[in-house]
């Protein structure tokens, strides 16, 4: 291989995603940021200006950042313990319980908010909040637990032979260290819940909107284009705010610890107490995070006749009604088609830039840049497909690739963060033991680097065809009466009213569900390989 | 077989290897020996191509390997912690140079069971690398280095992280490999006895720079500067004239009449023997004192006497002033 030619790929490993990213997001990102800040050409924050001074949009926004930091608090407050048990103790069907618990988060928004409802809770905050616990358990139980398994628990042990009581020794040992994990975590349960989309459409009924659903109100149905796309930037600049912060503070709190390898942190319950504990956090994961998928599933069988398929049935032949113009059956196909498609450009577009960030030197520019999207709202993604693609050269209105494209957008993000500390945690001296055995650089990437990643990027793939099967906040906004998802099938028929319909919506809920945990557990079966 | 030639390599502004000059003859084995920082895994790591010299000259058989990459300069080297390949068996590890190297599939595959044989892991060729002891771990490292038959074997810290029971049977079996198979090794440690029981030629390393190379009865009983005899044992002391000396443990012993009066600071138990440490009235130096291990020690604290044997005391020429 000659040096141009090593070039040239290095080039390309780095534009690639940097033109998509461009193209499938700043590009129509910036469009709506524009049209907000400068409407006509030239810088008018009149908009921007009246979003904040008009009362109800004011109200919006309040209410927007405290349900979010509600939820956020009771999500910490309840998953800490949890964090505790799972990464502390040792207890029959551990392993299961850790994989289990990510069920919920994977789950599309969409049918979350079904199976709150299905579970009788009426649109309140109060089903807003639970329904954002449920969903972002095992945001805190996995980052904190993950990161608290591989405290030294001796640390723990140290602080009490001084004279620290059990409280004590948490408080002053435990819990300093936890802190960059809890921060990040509370952070991204904060974001999630700022730009939560279905669960509010669902669970916030019409009375309750944050700046998501208000952006997604202003833009379908009261067609207000301008207020949207001044909500949107509002909603960025808050987001990117947050950001800013929780990062400044991690950085802060950030302390050189000793970490362990997980497998000797924990141990059995030993007292009577400890079993009671674990016992307890375990009848909390399962009656949280169990009982709407269950009660979801009764549901989309408990016919009016008695327990039946009827609802399944009528998947095939609702499409008689006026707001589904293709019977939700073909739904289904259309939600596996396009998530096929959105995986294979999130897994090449994500897996090309993984590579450039674990390696290139513009590696960390690239991995800020690809972290946006995970803070951007899908809506707003969608939204700016809807206004900027929609001109010749780049007219993707009509194409069928324009939905997985966004979808992919919206999982490259996670591809990059799932393959990217594989990549980094591969010791460079592993390449160069293979270089000293006789194989050339290229040879090196595909006998060392490239195996090992190939199975961080089976994983990726089954995380990003879940995200696309369950992404609602784009799709609502590109999806045409043909080009329907199980999800956006699944909010029509919620809004729309009558037994029927809702015995449907819990039909439809349950083949997602079903579909999801299929693409999970076969990541579960995948072996990431010990390369540390 | 290799000469490296007035070899250096910096890091910045660190020279972490100083106009290094070393030979390796057919079948010899060399043993660098320093500290650690002392730049000695830059030496291997530069002969083997994988660090940039800022200048000097590595050959192999007369050919300049200078602009040969790492996979074109046919020397094997085994890394201080394995670096195996998780993804692969203890046979994929072993066989991996052959197929670098084109060797047909079937003779790559009889070679490395050959290899595994003799390290003595007949059996393990399908078992996973994650599971085996770090002493099976190494030996497979062995085993993969050896493989492909290179010219020059290079081992960093080659029973470095092993314990040290395992160290000594493995030190017994790697000289017995090294004189069976006739190889030319290259290897670096920072442990004195490792050194001298594997080596034929031992080579100090301090600050980047050979200090002394010699075999290993040379370089203990002459060393060639204050470094040496500090690393490999001697005390350093201006006790007995005006210039310092270096004196040997076993030289010093406990006489009524000594000329050399002291305190006991320090006694310790050393299976073979026994070592007192002892303070020198004189002028406070401490000197480490050899005495048969089943000896009655003075307790601590108690006055001695000492004196030295005329064969175990060396002038030394002063230290390098850049020396730390």
């Amino acid at each position: 291989m000659t040096r141009l030619a090593a070039r040239v790929r290095r080039v390309a490993l780095v534009a690639v995603p940097l033109g998509f990213f461009g193209l499938f997001f700043a590009y129509p990102v910036g469009s709506i940021l524009a049209r907000g800040l400068a409407p006509g050409g030239h810088v008018d924050l009149g908009p921007v200006g009246r979003v904040l001074t008009d009362a109800s949009l004011r109200g919006i926004a309040w209410f927007t950042v405290w349900q979010a930091a509600l939820s956020t608090l009771l999500t910490v407050l309840i998953a800490l313990p949890g964090a505790y048990v799972v990464s502390r103790f040792r207890f029959p069907g551990r392993g299961l319980v850790r994989a289990a618990i990510v069920i919920p988060f994977v789950l599309p928004t969409v049918v979350v908010g079904s199976a709150f409802l299905a579970l009788g809770f009426r649109p309140s905050l109060g089903a807003i909040v639970v329904a954002h616990v449920f969903f972002n358990y095992a945001v805190v139980v996995r980052i904190v637990g993950g990161f608290w398994s591989h405290l030294d628990p001796q640390q723990d042990d140290a602080a009490r032979v001084l004279g620290a009581s059990r409280l004590r020794a948490f408080r002053t040992v435990v819990l300093p260290a936890l802190r960059p994990a809890l921060l990040g975590a509370a952070a991204i349960v904060f974001l999630f819940t700022f730009t939560s989309f279905g669960v509010i459409l669902i669970l916030g009924g019409p009375t309750r909107s944050t700046l998501e659903t208000e952006i997604y109100r202003q833009t379908a149905e009261l067609l207000n284009l301008r207020t949207a796309a001044a909500l949107s930037v509002v909603q960025v600049t808050a987001v990117a705010a947050v950001l800013v912060v929780v990062g400044r503070a991690e950085g802060r709190h950030r302390v050189a610890l000793r970490l362990r390898s997980a497998r000797d942190t924990a141990r059995r319950a030993r007292t009577g107490l400890e079993r009671l504990f674990v016992g307890t956090n375990l009848v909390v994961m399962a009656a949280l995070l169990g009982a709407p998928l269950v009660v979801l599933l009764a549901r989309s069988f408990a016919t009016t006749g008695g327990p039946g398929f009827g609802f399944y049935d009528a998947l095939g032949h609702l499409h008689a009604n006026s707001v589904l113009f293709v019977p939700p059956v073909d739904a289904i196909r259309n939600s596996l088609v396009f998530a096929g498609e959105a995986t294979v450009i999130a897994v090449g577009i994500g897996g090309l830039a993984a590579v450039a960030v674990a390696r290139g030197r513009r590696g960390r520019f690239l991995d800020g840049a690809l972290a946006l999207p995970l803070g951007v709202s899908a809506v707003t993604v969608g939204f700016g497909f809807l206004i900027a693609l929609d001109k010749a050269p780049l007219d993707l209105r009509t194409s069928s690739l324009l939905i997985p494209i966004a979808q992919g957008t919206v999982a490259v993000p996670f591809v990059v963060r799932t393959i990217v500390p594989v990549l980094r945690s591969i010791d460079p001296r592993l390449r160069e033991a293979a270089m000293t055995l006789g194989a050339s650089p290229a040879r090196v990437w595909r006998e060392v680097d490239g195996p090992i990643v190939a199975r961080a990027g089976l994983v990726a793939a089954g995380f990003a065809f879940a995200i696309s099967l369950g992404e609602f906040g784009a799709t609502v906004f590109l999806a045409r009466p043909n080009t329907q998802t199980l999800p956006v099938v699944i909010f029509r028929l919620l809004g729309q009213p009558g037994e029927l319909n809702f015995g449907a919506a819990m039909a439809a809920s349950t083949i997602l569900m079903a579909l999801t945990g299929a693409a999970v557990l076969l990541i579960d079966r995948v072996r990431v390989a010990r390369v540390f | 077989m290799l000469a490296v030639d007035d070899l250096t390599v910096r890091f910045g502004d660190t020279v972490a290897v100083d106009r290094v000059t070393l030979h390796v003859g057919d079948g010899e084995v060399v043993g660098v020996l320093g500290p650690s920082g002392s730049g000695k895994s830059t030496l291997l790591r530069a002969i083997a191509g994988l660090e940039t010299p800022a200048g000097g000259r590595v050959s192999r058989d007369g050919t300049d390997l200078q602009g040969l990459a790492p996979h074109q300069r046919e020397l094997g080297l085994m890394f201080q912690d394995h670096q195996l390949f998780p993804h692969r068996d203890v046979l994929g590890n072993t066989i991996f140079g052959l197929r670098m190297r084109q060797v047909p599939r079937r003779d790559a595959e009889a070679r490395a069971r050959a290899v595994l044989e003799l390290v003595g892991l007949a059996g393990f060729e399908h078992r996973s690398v994650d599971e085996l002891s770090g002493g099976e771990q190494q030996r497979v490292a062995l085993a993969r280095a050896l493989a492909p038959e290179p010219r020059l074997l290079m081992l960093d810290e080659p029973l470095g992280s092993l314990d040290r029971r395992l160290r000594e049977r493995l030190l017994d079996e790697l000289r017995d490999l090294f004189t069976r198979l006739h190889l030319s090794v290259l290897f670096v440690t920072h442990d004195h006895d490792e050194a001298f029981a594997l080596a034929e030629r031992v080579a100090v390393m301090h600050a980047g720079r050979l200090e002394q190379t010699g075999a290993p009865r040379e370089v203990w009983s002459h060393p060639a500067t204050a470094f040496v005899a500090r690393f490999v044992g001697w005390n350093l002391t201006t006790a007995l004239g005006d210039e310092m000396v270096a004196v040997r443990p076993d030289a010093l012993h406990l006489a009524p009449e000594g000329p050399l009066v002291g305190r006991v600071v320090g006694q310790s138990f050393r299976r073979d023997h026994q070592r007192l440490r002892v303070a020198l009235d004189h002028n406070g130096d401490v000197l480490d004192v050899t005495v048969p291990h089943d000896a009655l020690l003075p307790d601590v604290g108690e006055v001695v006497r000492l004196t030295a044997d005329p064969g175990g005391v060396r002038t030394l020429p002063p230290e390098r002033p850049d020396a730390g």
